[in-house]
Order: C-alpha cells, then structure tokens, then sequence
C-alpha cells in the first residue's frame, strides 16, 4: 500500500522528453567517434549501434550509467543534464580498446 | 585471461554476496538448501532466456526495455528483502531467544523460504544474463586466446562463488545473539542500494525525472573504482555520483523498511507462545 502511494506521488515527476540526439557506433570494439561534444544543461538520447557480432557494455562512472548492447544492436541511453565537463566512457567488455569522452561545453 | 577472469568476477560477486547472506539469514529454516537451490537454478535458466532475448528486452519501451526490466527484476527483489526483513524482526527473535522451539517458525517458514528462493532466482538472472551474453561474446569471438578467455572466465565464477561462500562463513560465525541484528542490518543497506539501482536505471531509460545530475561528487574523496568505494557500493548501495532520484529512492526504500522492523517487533512481543 505504502509502495502503491509513493509509486502515485512519483507519478507526477516522470521524465520530459530529451533535447537532442546523438548517434554513437561500436565497430571492432571501439567508439565513433570517440570524442562527443555536447551542450552543457541539456537533456541527451544517447543512441548506440553495436556493429559487432559480440555484446558490449557502455559505462560509465563519471555519467552514473551502465548498459549493455547486443551484437548487432541498437541501446538508447539518456545522460545530463551535464555540467561543463569531461565524461569518459568505456566498454566493460573491451576496456582496452573501447573507449570514449563526452565532453559538455 | 585475468581480464575476464576480472569482468565475471565482478559480475558474479553481487549475487554471490546476496546468496551468502540470504543463506546465513535463513539458518536453521527447514529444506533451506534445497530453496537455495532451486533459487540458483531458476536464475540460471533464466539468465540464458534473458541473454538471448537482449535485443528483443532492448527494443521494448522505446529502447529503454532493459532499464525497465532490469528496474522490474530490482524492485521485486527489494519487496522480497523486505519483507525477509520485517518477516524475520519477529521470528529471528524469537529463533535466537529459543533455539528449541525453531520448529514452529520452521513450519511457518516454509512460504519465507519460496520468496528468498524467488530472490536468489533474480539476483542470479540480473548478474547471470549479463555474464552468459560476456561469455558468449567470448565464445563467438574467433583467435587462440579464446580457451584462456574462456578459463579466465570459469577462474573469476569460482573466486565470486568463493566471495560469497567466505561471506557466509564469516556470517555463520557471528554468535546467535547478535546473528540476526547483523545479518537484518546488512539485508537493510543491500535492499536500500537496490532500490537506488533501480532509481538510476528508470532515470537512465528516462523513465523517471532524474531531479539533479547528481546530486553530490565524491568521486575525489571515495572513488567507485577503489576498493572502499566498491565494497561499499556492494553492499551498502554507495554511488560517488548519485541523482537525486537515486537518492530518494535509497532513503525512502531504507525508512519503509525499518519502519516494518519495528512495527513487527511491536506488533508480535517476544514472549508470545505462538507464531504464524
């Protein structure tokens, strides 16, 4: 019940729709590009192909994100609003090749 | 090899401790093992349905299925750590104040023991999916090293699986008197940082508001890449970099729960012969 009554009270705090798009690809596990510029305070949808048979997982500590992508698939990720900043990101599954900045100016 | 040894070690451990505490917290309950047991088992099975459905899961809700699912897997789990918790303010109790008497909370553990094997299914399905998808992208990927990877991959399982047995062992240790203060306690944070999870995932699938991105930094006072800051992220939910939501989600989720402790505790008193 108390569950139900929060889950009510939140209703009203569900998210608004992102203000840009951006593409990110994965091919022989790495990142293009590797080095993503973003306007800082605004809202990203982060959409990433996998064009490798194998899956990968985006991560990142500095974004608070975490997902893993299918071989041959496609994930959307929302990040920000950020702060002027760098973001680096990686694949946990290829940490030593795939990796990647958001930089938000 | 060390390098996947590294990845199913890390993924392992979360559901290794999980299992390690549960299996310390339901001592004593009758054919507990075997509830563990078929818990591992269903997890696993369904790890693999999980991992082979992963673009199917992803396409779902507009590209945000895995966070939804995932998000879905927590939230169950966090009511089922809760409701052990608040199940357990009475009996375990009343099990360390009369060891004697176990068998009548034994009888009326037996519906307890479906739900921790419920919550060990989906702690295994949540960890398990995203190794079996590692490991068969490992599999798939042609060259030599691929045994060794493959090796590295078993070697990181068995040092998880050994995590959460010493876990245990250690818990197993702790004398009856303070045995369900520690284990209830530890069962509070784990369930605490798997609602903040489960926060970040809505927010990240842009399901939720995320309220501020974040809320705090210490990732320069307490890294979640150093060893403190892993642990503590294990099993106490910490994020260096929480959204507001992450953290409502936490401290609500934490309060509810204690809440019920003590409202149980009230509600049932020590000294009444009997408990169902």
């Amino acid at each position: 019940m108390r569950a139900l009554l929060f889950a009510a009270l939140l209703f009203p705090l569900a998210s608004t729709a992102a203000d840009l798009e951006l593409g990110l690809t994965i091919k022989d596990h790495r990142f293009t590009p590797a080095e993503l510029k973003v306007p800082a305070g605004k809202k990203i949808k982060l959409v990433v192909s996998n064009q490798d048979s194998t899956p990968e997982e985006f991560e990142s500590h500095e974004l608070n994100r975490e997902k893993v992508i299918a071989g041959n698939g496609k994930a959307t990720i929302y990040v920000g609003p950020l702060t002027p900043g760098k973001y680096p990101f990686f694949g946990e599954f290829n940490e030593k090749t795939a990796r990647g900045v958001i930089i938000a100016e | 090899m060390f390098g996947s040894a590294i990845i199913v070690f890390r993924e392992t451990l979360e559901a290794a401790l999980l299992i390690g505490i549960i299996a310390a917290a339901t001592r004593g309950l009758s054919g507990r093992n075997l509830w563990l047991a078929i818990g591992v088992g269903a997890g696993l099975a369904g790890s693999l349905v999980v991992a082979g459905l992963t673009e199917t899961i992803a396409d779902m809700a507009e590209g945000s299925g895995q966070e939804l699912f995932n998000a879905a897997v927590l939230g169950i789990a966090v009511l089922m750590l809760g409701w052990h918790n608040i199940w357990m303010a009475t009996h375990g109790r009343e099990m360390a104040a009369q060891a004697k008497s176990v068998g009548n909370a034994v009888r009326s553990g037996q519906r307890e023991m479906s739900a921790v094997a419920i919550l060990i299914a989906l702690a295994v399905l949540r960890e398990g999916s995203e190794t079996a998808l590692f490991l068969y992208g490992l599999a798939a990927s042609a060259g030599s090293s691929r045994a060794s990877l493959l090796g590295g991959g078993l070697l990181g399982l068995a040092a998880g699986v050994a995590a959460g047995w010493a876990l245990y062992s250690g818990l197993a240790r702790i004398p009856l008197r303070h045995f369900f203060t520690v284990t209830s306690t530890l069962i509070l944070f784990l369930a605490a940082g798997m609602a903040g999870q489960m926060a970040r995932l809505l927010v990240q699938g842009d399901l939720l508001h995320a309220f501020s991105t974040p809320l705090w930094d210490s990732s320069s006072l307490l890294p979640m890449d150093s060893l403190l800051g892993n642990l503590l992220h294990l099993f106490a939910g910490y994020e260096a970099r929480p959204s507001g939501m992450q953290v409502l989600f936490y401290v609500a989720t934490f309060t509810i729960i204690l809440a019920g402790m003590r409202w149980s505790r009230t509600r049932s008193p020590l000294r009444s012969p009997q408990t169902t």
